[in-house]
């Protein structure tokens, strides 16, 4: 059994890495007392601040392929229960789950006084932490909270520097993803006293218009608004924004698509220190950290490492810029000629999509070997064994890859629905690594 | 009949006879639809005898064009309705599909061909308005899946067209002769209805040769599609076939898909074809207590489909091998059948074991009904009258490329001309020729 246990910014401990993010899994007492039971290892609270007044329906979603909410879409603002209410239940869980972190996430009008007063109320009623809410992308934004502050350098480093004034916990700044380069709110942050960053809140959206009314959703009475764009869709957005602020020198609770385990890894890989959950729990509940801890546990023990500091950022020494990478590195695409069942997705996709090098019938375009193999199905009739009986695929449907021209590129493997069936073949080139920063430097482009 | 089988309620039949394939729900149709891979030259519209675009029909259902879809379909096969019901769609389209190649289930082409259908026919069953070539005419012989097809594809090429159907109602063994878990008469005429509104003209309770004279056909239409089928079941070459009890498979299940037949409470089917497993299946679901399939060869020279086969033992369906009946017994019912035991010879000229009786081995089975489906017989007769059209083996002979008979003027499809075989196939046929007059014509 691997050691879970993580502390974040030196200061806030829990068993796991598996935060519960600021959203609706933790409204309130109840829901946060009965996701720790599950075995959630921390919460960041439902965004504290004034209460708000929601509006109805909230949420759409997109679906992939039958598969509900790959990508969902809220437009739900901060807490709407009165702040007291919050403060109470939040004292009565670290009292009853002192082992637990709980972390309240802050968002109010930008006075100094203002945020002097949650601070202290926050940190009065025992939260480990602070996650100041300076990435909520919809309404709260209109009126000068949420990513309103996010988007601007010096606002987000002046209202870090109020909270560090006072604040006696960690304070975590939760960055917005809707704004062109991350790192330059990162380095805002650290520059107002912050002592981690949560990255990345919500990705501005309109996931979809209803056909029939012409209604974007979700739909309010006719009318929509964009909403914040989460879910296991945002997941490549997020791992490389978690990437981009990795290097800040501040510790990171990462956040955006986590579904399970696999996921969590991927974003520890990059630096991460904990991950955020929302999105997932929403669709499943609270039950699926179970195969969380056992999933990530099972991989550390296979793997060899012992604790999570064991593999905490170990792929980040390997995403580099893309001029450092080694331009005679080559492959080529193998179709294993006992697995191809024939479907021919990788030929019409090396044709239309690629540098057409997989080929049927000697090197004919599609349309040709399209309208050839129609000619001869014209006339009934037709066989009535349609396949081998012992499950081979006719050879004049197996692809051939034409290897000298074959560049690479990857498509192929990618659309290929039999596992393993397309793999990636190193070329021997003879030369030795060399990127295009050396090719240029040296005069030869 | 000795004993009768007490007759259903109308729930008891619903229930009987429910549905076998019942229609995917819409989210399940999408999940489907996703799950087909969209191959490059598909094998299942090589498989399909009527070369319907499978990946394309589906993608458009993935893609909720439902209309896109089922037009789709039916510019393939103007019969998508019943084909997606009736179809052995394991030994077709499904049985081709490159997902067998790896171990997954095929994609369910079938219900998702229904689902398009289905939507289609709910919608209004609007088709394009065909064009009208003014001067044309032609006559399609016999109203089943053939005729409907060859009229239906010549309509879109602009000529008018007039079915000649002696029965009560158009559609042939798709309104008569399918089990009605898989296809029920009023689908069945919803079809004819979208041939009919196409501008075909359908001369129902007519035959030709009786009630309108080959020369009146002739003289008004300048070519003839032969579309009339087989002729009745084969009738039991043994003394006591005359008995009460003793009846056609077809005639009965035409009779129990439009009325209430009698059924015995002990049923013996004699022959192992598909239609005998639908009359199997029929006997017991209206309530027959012990139902027997009697073949004269062995479980693997058993003609019916596999799927077909698992259905009729899944209804509790018995079956006696290598039994062929040589006399029926009973005073003026059916009381018993007598048998012989047969063994299986060299195999003959269709590739199978030719049976042969064992010297003394007869035995009586007790039972109330015998039902025939032996293969239908050849219209032989009837057609001889087409001058200058000619047969083989019973069958009238056709250009595979284009349906012509060796008389020009006349062009077939269907059960006539290929001895009998799936409703696609006659679609397939019906089509063909269609063109083929249309290009004669030219």
């Amino acid at each position: 059994m691997a050691d879970l246990t993580t502390i974040f910014a030196g200061r806030i401990e829990s068993p796991n890495p598996f935060w519960l993010a600021s959203g609706p899994p933790a409204n309130c007492g109840d829901q946060v007392m009965r996701a720790f039971d599950a075995g959630w290892g921390g919460a960041v609270w439902k965004t504290l601040g004034e209460p708000i007044v929601n509006t109805t329906s909230r949420y759409s979603s997109v679906d992939w392929n039958g598969a509900r909410m790959m990508g969902l879409n809220n437009i739900e603002l901060i807490t709407d229960r009165p702040l007291e209410v919050n403060l109470r239940e939040i004292a009565e869980v670290k009292r009853r789950y002192p082992r637990q972190a709980v972390i309240a996430s802050l968002m109010v009008e930008s006075k100094r006084e203002a945020w002097h007063e949650i601070v202290k109320r926050a940190e009065g009623a025992g939260s480990d932490g602070l996650e100041l809410n300076f990435g909520c992308p919809h309404g709260m934004s209109e009126r000068g909270m949420g990513s309103a502050v996010g988007q601007v350098p010096e606002y987000t480093t002046m209202i870090t520097a109020w909270v560090k004034e006072v604040a006696r916990t960690p304070v975590l700044v939760k960055l917005t993803p809707n704004i062109s380069d991350i790192r330059v709110i990162a380095r805002a942050a650290r520059r107002g006293g912050a002592d981690g960053l949560s990255a990345i809140n919500t990705i501005n959206s309109i996931t979809w218009i209803d056909l029939d009314t012409l209604t974007p959703r979700p739909d309010v009475g006719g009318k929509s608004a964009h909403g914040g764009y989460c879910g296991p869709a945002v997941k490549p957005i997020a791992l490389h924004l978690v990437q981009q602020i990795a290097g800040e020198g501040l510790p990171v609770s990462g956040i955006g698509g986590v579904q399970g385990w696999r996921e969590a890894a991927e974003f520890l890989l990059l630096g991460a220190t904990t991950v955020q959950v929302c999105t997932a729990v929403m669709h499943y509940g609270y039950r699926i950290v179970e195969d969380m801890i056992d999933g990530l546990d099972n991989w550390m023990d296979e793997k060899g490492f012992r604790t999570i500091d064991d593999f905490r950022g170990r792929s980040l020494p390997r995403v580099v810029e893309w001029k450092h990478l080694d331009l005679n590195h080559r492959i080529v695409a193998k179709i294993d000629r006992d697995k191809c069942i024939g479907c021919g997705l990788c030929y019409i996709a090396c044709w239309d999509g690629a540098h057409q090098c997989i080929h049927r019938d000697g090197g004919a375009p599609p349309e040709q070997v399209e309208g050839a193999s129609r000619r001869k199905i014209a006339w009934t009739p037709s066989p009535s064994v349609p396949r081998d009986p012992a499950g081979k695929t006719p050879p004049e449907r197996i692809p051939r890859v034409d290897e000298a021209e074959c560049v690479g590129c990857n498509l192929c493997r990618l659309v290929c629905p039999v596992e393993d069936c397309i793999t990636m073949e190193k070329v021997e080139t003879g030369l030795g690594p060399e990127t295009w920063e050396e090719r240029s430097g040296r005069g030869a482009v | 009949m000795r004993n009768i089988a007490p007759e259903l309620t109308r729930q008891e039949f619903d229930r009987a006879f429910a549905e076998i394939a019942p229609a995917l729900g819409k989210q399940e149709a999408a999940v489907e639809a996703n799950r087909c891979l969209y191959c490059f030259d598909a094998p299942c519209t090589a498989a399909c005898p009527t070369h319907i675009d499978v990946p394309r029909f589906i993608k458009k259902i993935a893609s909720a064009n439902l209309r896109g879809s089922a037009l789709t379909i039916l510019d393939s096969n103007i019969l998508g309705l019943s084909c997606a019901r009736v179809c052995p769609v394991e030994v077709l389209c499904e049985g081709s599909c490159v997902m067998h190649g790896y171990n997954r289930k095929p994609i369910e082409i079938a219900r998702l061909q229904r689902q398009a259908m289905d939507w289609f026919y709910e919608h209004g069953a609007r088709l394009p308005e065909p064009r009208v070539v003014p001067g044309r005419a032609v006559a399609c012989v016999g109203g089943g899946p053939a005729s409907l097809a060859c009229a239906a594809e010549l309509r879109r090429h602009g000529v008018a067209v007039t079915v000649y159907e002696s029965k009560p109602l158009a559609g042939g063994l798709n309104t008569y002769g399918i089990a009605e878990y898989k296809l029920r008469p009023p689908d069945a005429l919803r079809e004819v209805a979208l041939v009919r509104s196409l501008g075909v003209e359908f001369r129902t309770g007519v035959e030709v040769g009786r009630d309108v004279g080959m020369e009146e056909i002739e003289e008004r239409y300048q070519a003839v599609f032969l579309g009339v089928g087989l002729g009745p079941t084969h009738a039991l070459a043994a003394p006591g076939s005359e008995l009460v009890g003793v009846v056609d498979a077809l005639r009965f299940i035409a009779e129990y898909k439009t009325g209430r037949p009698q059924v015995g409470q002990r049923v013996m089917v004699v022959g192992a074809g598909n239609t005998a497993i639908d009359a199997a299946t029929a006997a017991r679901r209206l309530g027959a207590e012990e139902v027997t399939i009697l073949y004269r060869r062995g479980e693997k020279e058993m003609p019916a489909f596999r799927y077909e086969y698992e259905l009729a033992k899944g209804d509790g369906i018995r079956f006696s091998w290598l039994t062929l009946p040589v006399a029926v017994h009973g005073a003026r019912s059916v009381e018993a059948i007598e048998c012989v035991r047969m063994e299986l010879g060299p195999a003959d000229r269709t590739g199978r074991k030719r049976p042969q009786p064992v010297e003394g081995s007869n035995f009586r089975l007790a039972c109330d009904m015998v039902i025939l489906s032996i293969g239908q017989s050849r219209w032989i007769e009837f057609l001889r009258h087409w001058r200058g059209v000619e047969l083989a083996d019973g069958c009238v002979k056709v250009d595979p490329e284009t349906g012509q008979t060796t008389n020009p003027r006349y062009f077939a499809g269907g059960d006539c001309v290929n001895g009998g075989r799936e409703v696609v196939d006659a679609v397939a046929e019906g089509a063909r020729a269609a063109r083929g007059i249309v290009k004669w014509l030219t």
